[in-house]
């Protein structure tokens, strides 16, 4: 599956929203899609990555990993859909990107550039081996409150 | 090629490396080898794990066992009961000082996580430019549960109970900013969110505005119903390019999905969000020169009242919140007032996002519960004072606030023990300083933002900060006396009752509590003229050591003002009138004959 390309001003199936039963509806069929790449039918395949791209992970090259992740990733024939997101709050280890391999939990690895990420695919991606850059994760969500 | 069944992740952070972390990674991985195991379980050292108090901390996975307070000696126990025998080494766990258990999975520790997301809750978790994304994460069932079955009394009624305070500083109960708003009775309101973020080192609502754009723009909708206004406006400063995008598509799919404009949702509700841009103004974060910039008009503050809340933007009622407040609101919505007033203290509910920057190990941007310790948020979250240096202060608040001193480093934070401990919320910036820093310079460097920042209308704030800066460089030039210390304190009092607005009324807030925690740093520029962290290049003093000088003209070859003179094989000496304290003869000399006074 290589990520979506859409045109960004626009979400991919827009029709109006006219109660909130129609939000409901669409938010637990969002839910699916999203749980669906966390938990496809072929978990050994379906790995899902997320670049931190505020100003401050672009400044310090996260377009750049994020190009090279989805280019990499497709060369290489895994199976991944690579997402922006905004800022995971490790600004002394940008660019950072979150990797979740399905039934492991999500890992977040700063300091990632070319290199890094090339150690990232090869290493754990395809071996579960880990690479050095590992952010534990500190905070607690608003769902485990 | 080694496919590894286990993972043994040992802590790199400063904290725990001061604990032999280092060693213990290595003796792993020897006792590993030794075993034959070292295709099977591999070692790596990771990040700070922000528990630096029990530190060094080994994790286990994919079991998720949490090691803590981890020596050298405990390794052999790790690899045989652990590894080989699969038992968990039950002395090394990590205890819950509540109930006394040992805590198995470190995902039901839960405790050690001093962090709580709520306004970041999305940040780096959804794709900010897919609204689908937010909804999937109850995006905008906010907006829905609040037009279809609460009245704009009742979901105000919910935002006065939560204790919801702005976040932009004032800390002014958001609740009862909308329920005056709603009071005051106008043809046309308005919903202005803040996005001047100007503190020098605070970016946390740009990050919310880079990556989750639609929590805002439910919360002003939320807001818009409440009081009855059909328009908002962002009000964001041009130097934000990204988060100016991300609004924009974001505004732009809300409006497709019918999420914002007419009738939404089918409630007869309609409300539009429009952006406008500053020109990075500090004094545009003040409401009242906020809205005359988005009038057109110069960015000056006026006399309040009348407030905004009664006569704001084209003299309509307006109801200003940051953006970090505005973030909130979706999820005191949905999960109850009662679940959002359980976090924090008191009298500051939930929790605030800062951004940690200065001399710190972990630079980030943070959301902890109100009321934790500096201590926790330094020295745990932080990890710690870079390069093992001493920590001096922290300053807070930014140009408005004040530095904390490690006596208050155990004062819960939250909006009224900071403004008692002298300095002040302010939105979320914490620069952390070191031994190395100057306070006087510190206390300087705000001045000098605040007077390039002055919009110059009133005389306290635009004559009278230029005085207290011209006495502050005075002192640092070792030209300072007794009797400016006192006309400092006494002007700076003097421009904090006089001034028109917020920024002159706490621009000399940097040097009254510079010179309350620590004056004796004042005292050494004015009395003795030396500068204790020899920041104060004007009061240091480069001289050449008769003992250690071989004369080897090094220092006299570099010196770029031809301050040293001296015989080849003879001693040197540097002209004190010439010399222009640059350093170049310290780091050329190899003898080290060359010393600061």
């Amino acid at each position: 599956m290589k990520p979506e390309e859409t045109d960004k001003t626009k979400p991919i199936e827009m029709a109006t929203i006219k109660s909130l039963d129609d939000l409901r509806k669409i938010k637990s069929e969002v839910q699916t899609k999203l749980s669906l790449r966390e938990r496809s039918n072929h978990p050994e395949q379906l790995v899902q990555i997320r670049v931190a791209m505020a100003t401050c992970g672009i400044a310090s090259g996260a377009k750049t990993v994020m190009d090279y992740m989805v280019n990499e990733l497709d060369k290489r024939n895994i199976a991944a859909v690579v997402t922006q997101t905004g800022c995971m709050g490790y600004c002394y280890a940008e660019p950072t990107i979150e990797v979740t391999i399905p039934g492991k939990d999500p890992l977040v690895f700063g300091y990632v550039d070319t290199k890094k990420a090339d150690q990232i695919i090869e290493k754990y991606i395809k071996n579960g081996e880990l690479v050095e850059g590992i952010i534990p994760v500190n905070y607690e969500s608003i769902e485990g409150k | 090629m080694a496919k590894y069944k286990m993972h043994l992740l040992v802590c790199g952070g400063t904290g725990c490396r001061a604990s032999e972390s280092e060693a213990i990674f290595q003796d792993l991985k020897t006792a590993l080898l030794n075993r034959g195991l070292e295709n099977e379980v591999q070692v790596i050292t990771t990040g700070c794990f922000g528990f630096c108090e029990k530190g060094p901390i080994v994790k286990v996975m994919p079991d998720n066992t949490f090691y803590t307070q981890v020596t050298p000696a405990d390794v052999n126990e790790i690899i045989e009961e652990h590894v080989i025998k699969g038992r968990k080494v039950n002395r090394l766990l990590y205890e819950n000082p509540e109930t006394a258990e040992k805590v198995e999975d470190s995902k039901h520790m839960g405790f050690y996580r001093k962090q709580l997301r709520i306004a970041l809750r999305n940040c780096g978790f959804i794709d900010p430019e897919n609204i689908d994304e937010y909804i999937g994460r109850d995006g905008y069932q906010a907006l829905g549960k609040c037009l279809s079955e609460l009245t704009p009394e009742q979901v105000i009624e919910i935002m006065k109970k939560s204790g919801l305070r702005g976040r932009g500083g004032g800390g002014f109960p958001a609740g009862l900013k909308w329920e005056i708003t709603r009071q005051s009775k106008a043809d046309q309101k308005y919903v202005v969110c803040n996005a001047d973020e100007g503190d020098p080192g605070a970016f946390m609502d740009r990050s919310i505005l880079e990556g989750d754009p639609h929590s805002v723009i439910e919360a002003m909708a939320i807001c818009g119903y409440c009081i009855d206004a059909t328009k908002g406006l962002v009000y964001i400063r041009a130097e934000y390019p990204l988060a100016i995008e991300r609004l924009k598509i974001a505004i732009n799919q809300a409006r497709e999905y019918g999420l914002l404009g007419k009738d939404i949702l089918g409630s007869g509700f309609d409300f539009d969000i429009e952006l406008r841009y500053g020109a990075g103004a500090f004094v545009c974060g003040e409401e009242t020169a906020l809205i005359h910039s988005m009038e057109g008009l110069r960015g000056e503050p006026t006399m309040k009242p009348p407030f905004p809340s009664v006569s704001g933007y084209l003299s309509k009622p307006t109801n200003v919140n940051n953006v970090e407040t505005f973030a909130n609101v979706p999820v005191i919505i949905n999960r109850g007032p009662e679940w959002f007033a359980a976090i924090g203290t008191e009298k500051s509910r939930g929790t605030k996002v800062f951004a940690l920057a200065g001399k710190i190990n972990n630079v980030g941007l943070i959301e902890v519960p109100m009321g934790i310790t500096l201590r926790d948020v330094i020295f745990e979250i932080g990890g710690g004072i870079k390069d093992g240096k001493k920590f001096k202060a922290v300053q807070t608040g930014g140009p408005s606030g004040g530095c904390l001193t490690h006596r208050h480093l155990d004062t819960p934070i939250d909006y009224d023990n900071l403004i008692s401990a002298g300095s002040m919320m302010g939105s979320g910036g914490m620069i952390v300083m070191d031994e190395d820093d100057c306070m006087v310079s510190i206390a300087k460097f705000y001045l000098d933002f605040t007077v390039e920042e002055s919009c110059g209308k009133c005389s306290p704030c635009r004559i009278g900060n230029k005085r207290l800066i011209e006495i502050l460089d005075k002192i640092c030039q070792g030209k300072g006396t007794m009797e400016d210390l006192d006309n400092l304190r006494n002007l700076s009092q003097v421009i904090k009752d006089t001034s028109l607005c917020g920024l002159g009324q706490t621009s000399p807030n940097p040097v009254l509590s510079t010179m309350e925690n620590f004056y004796e740093e004042y005292i050494a520029h004015v009395v003795d003229k030396k500068c204790p962290s020899g920041q104060c290049k004007a009061l240091l003093q480069y001289t050449i050591d008769e003992e250690n000088c071989v004369g080897c003209t090094a220092c006299a070859r570099n010196c770029p003002v031809n301050a040293i003179s001296g015989e080849r094989k003879g001693l040197h000496i540097i002209d004190q009138a010439v010399c222009i304290k640059c350093g170049a003869c310290i780091e050329k000399c190899k003898f080290n004959a060359v010393f600061i006074k």
